[in-house]
């Protein structure tokens, strides 16, 4: 899995500036939203960010799906730049990147059956004959699990689980290469989400496609992810295997947001490290280390000055930022949690 | 404890030791042009002084319609109350009038709605909105020193930082948890002796989650407090609740103390949906997915209402309803609506993990 890297994230970063007065427009500020984060996506792979609100990960998407310029640095699909694409490699480009919404109540049009909601991606971007796309729409639908009889009917007749099965079809008519999925399952119920989850890991064996999965449920990234990267405020704090991860998670960041997950069952009891106020304003982060000001381990100037970068841990593919990992520092005592 | 199933009758007597309240056969429905839509169709439970209880189900179970008719608020005008009893403290709910159900609002048995952006008003103070409570059930007879202090105690009990100055906040000055946490502050103003919480943290981040839970578990050790948390997480029941019950179409299908339905589930739906649910303490190769989707409201089955989405359902479940089953496993409190459990033995067939 992930032999060959489909996406690149180079170093990139999204700021918005906040202006002041009407008429003459001036810049007193910048919201740092996606502050020089870096991976990568393989082929067939599904990459998590995980992350409280406000973090960026949301931004991270709409940067790759062409609807936002980034302030700083390259986003590469198959070595190639997304933003210098122009012509026909840009339409090209929304044929292998796609991408399924968290509501399937607000992202298909009401006014449209299920047919050409389905089918409006390779209308717009190819020449299909009719019987063509009639033919590919009703592989499609039953691919993901819908009678195809039920083509000509509009979203409200289905319910949520079905909607949703509805998106992830149009999603994928074009045979993309990468699918973007914001919060894929948490509009929908929870004895629907096993379907949809199971779904999305199907389709992803069967079409060969990678995944960038916009998740805060951490049970989710678990089950669905190969790889996780964790966000907060802009930056990505610790990035892994998703086992190893779990196994091991590093970050005092990552250690809190585990700890703060909801238990499977009663018996299990974690230790708590419950963090004290609340994430800082993007408008003005902290000094060196975003989450220094939370930490409950931070170090002295280390943390509060020096900004760290995402350092590999012993050669274990596990990159993690923070002041504790810093170069020439003797590596802490993780104790691994079970 | 005998293994053999008996056929609970008489729902008198399973309660017992504190109860503040005892829910029985509790009928809501909602009068629609088109259909009367049974949101709550006989509900039964009772509640103990000091404990958490957990009402789970997903969207049209019920559960935020039963919540609502313990306060004789359920949606009108289409929601009526058609039958059933509630006893608090050995007085029925039912046989209120609206002047005495106010006395009981708030002071008594208050709540906590999911969204703490719309359960504050915008255009008044967090100071304001928190001394209310204490001027609405006590009368103006407080002199503005000693309300402005109890206020700013109240605040910090739900660890708001700085109250002196907080008070006079507007609630877009707060993030999410804080204004959260004053909502908590305003249930908690009057003492209450229930605490309905709907949703509390859904709105809430990861992290501020945490925070909140924790501050609900401390103000019930100093308060003793007892809270219905209503909610379709079976992460909050297995952190925070004592007992639980799973509502599935204006039901209760299963209801006991949280170990037993975590260890022995024994209805097909609530054993589903347990194993159907991602694990973040484990690596789960598939997950277990129920076929097919809620009944939609006023479609009810005829019999039992999982009956068409059950792997054991037969043609008498299709119509007819179970009657509840007590005395299951090792727990006297745990019951269950299914027909499967004449069979003492019978156990749901465990999903592969």
């Amino acid at each position: 899995m992930g032999t060959e890297i489909l996406l690149q994230v180079n170093n990139v970063k999204k700021y918005f500036p906040i202006t002041k007065g009407l008429l003459f427009v001036k810049t007193i500020g910048q919201v740092k939203a996606v502050d020089d984060i870096s991976f990568t996506i393989g082929e067939s792979e599904t990459l998590a960010l995980v992350g409280e609100s406000g973090c960026g990960k949301t931004t991270t998407a709409r940067l790759i799906l062409l609807l936002e310029q980034p302030t700083h640095g390259e986003i590469l699909l198959d070595g190639k730049d997304i933003y210098a694409l122009q012509g026909d490699d840009y339409r090209r480009y929304r044929d292998r990147v796609q991408a399924v919404f968290q509501d399937p109540w607000s992202s298909l049009n009401p006014r449209i059956q299920v047919r050409d909601i389905v089918a409006e991606p390779i209308i717009v971007n190819h020449k299909l004959s009719r019987q063509e796309i009639r033919d590919r729409v009703e592989k499609i639908l039953v691919d993901v699990g819908l009678d195809p009889v039920h083509a000509d009917r509009f979203p409200h007749e289905f319910s949520g689980g079905q909607r949703q099965r509805i998106a992830v079809g149009s999603a994928l008519i074009s045979n993309p290469q990468l699918i973007v999925l914001d919060e894929p399952v948490s509009a929908l119920d929870v004895s629907i989400r096993a379907q949809i989850m199971n779904l999305l890991r199907d389709v992803q064996k069967q079409y060969h496609v990678s995944y960038l999965l916009i998740v805060h449920d951490l049970a989710t990234a678990r089950y669905m992810a190969h790889k996780i990267a964790v966000m907060y405020l802009g930056k990505i704090v610790e990035y892994a295997k998703t086992e190893e991860l779990f196994n091991n998670p590093v970050h005092p960041y990552t250690k809190a947001l585990f700890s703060a997950a909801l238990p499977s069952h009663p018996d299990i009891q974690r230790e708590e490290i419950i963090l004290h106020g609340e994430v800082p304003s993007p408008i003005d982060p902290p000094t060196g280390c975003p989450f220094h000001p939370r930490c409950p381990m931070k170090i002295g100037t280390v943390c509060e000055k020096e900004i760290q970068t995402l350092r590999c841990k012993d050669n274990t593919e596990h990159w993690v930022s923070c002041g504790l990992y810093a170069e020439g520092r003797p590596e802490p005592e993780t104790g691994r949690q079970q | 404890m005998s293994n053999e199933p008996t056929l609970r009758k008489n729902t008198t007597q399973r309660a017992n030791g504190n109860v503040i309240l005892d829910v029985k056969d509790l009928r809501t429905y909602l009068f629609t042009k088109k259909a009367v839509v049974k949101a709550v169709d006989g509900v039964s439970f009772f509640l103990r002084k000091g404990e958490t209880f957990g009402i789970v189900g997903e969207s049209g179970s019920g559960k935020s319609t039963t919540a609502l008719s313990l306060l004789r608020m359920e949606p009108k005008p289409a929601g009526r109350i058609v039958g059933g009893e509630i006893w608090f403290y050995g007085e029925n709910i039912l046989d209120k009038n609206e002047k005495e159900m106010r006395k009981i609002r708030g002071s008594r048995i208050s709540m906590i709605l999911q969204d703490p952006q719309t359960s504050l008003n915008p255009v008044f103070t967090i100071g304001n909105q928190v001394s209310e409570a204490f001027t609405v059930q006590e009368g103006r007879k407080n002199n503005q020193g000693t309300l402005l202090q109890r206020v700013i105690d109240l605040l910090r009990k739900v660890n708001i930082a700085a109250p002196e100055r907080r008070f006079s906040d507007y609630p877009h000055q707060m993030s999410g948890g804080m204004k959260q946490r004053v909502v908590g502050a305003i249930s908690i103003s009057c003492a209450p002796d229930i605490v309905i919480a709907d949703e509390p943290t859904s709105a809430l981040d990861l992290t501020i989650q945490a925070q909140y839970l924790r501050l609900l578990r401390e103000i019930q050790q100093t308060t003793g407090i007892s809270i219905i948390f209503i909610t379709h997480d079976f992460g909050i029941v297995a952190k925070m609740c004592d007992r639980v019950a799973i509502m599935y179409a204006g039901k209760i299908v299963e209801h006991g103390p949280v170990r037993a339905i975590f260890n022995h589930p024994l209805h097909p739906y609530t054993h589903a949906l347990i194993s159907s649910v991602p694990r973040m303490e484990a690596r789960v190769e598939r997950l277990f997915s129920i076929p097919g989707q809620l009944p939609a409201p006023g479609e009810m089955p005829a019999g039992c209402r999982f009956a068409p989405r059950c792997m054991y359902a037969d043609d008498r479940c299709h119509k007819e309803y179970p009657p509840t089953f007590g005395g299951l496993s090792e727990h006297t409190e745990h019951t269950t609506d299914c027909w499967r459990l004449e069979d003492p033995t019978w156990e749901p067939k465990s999903y592969s993990r």
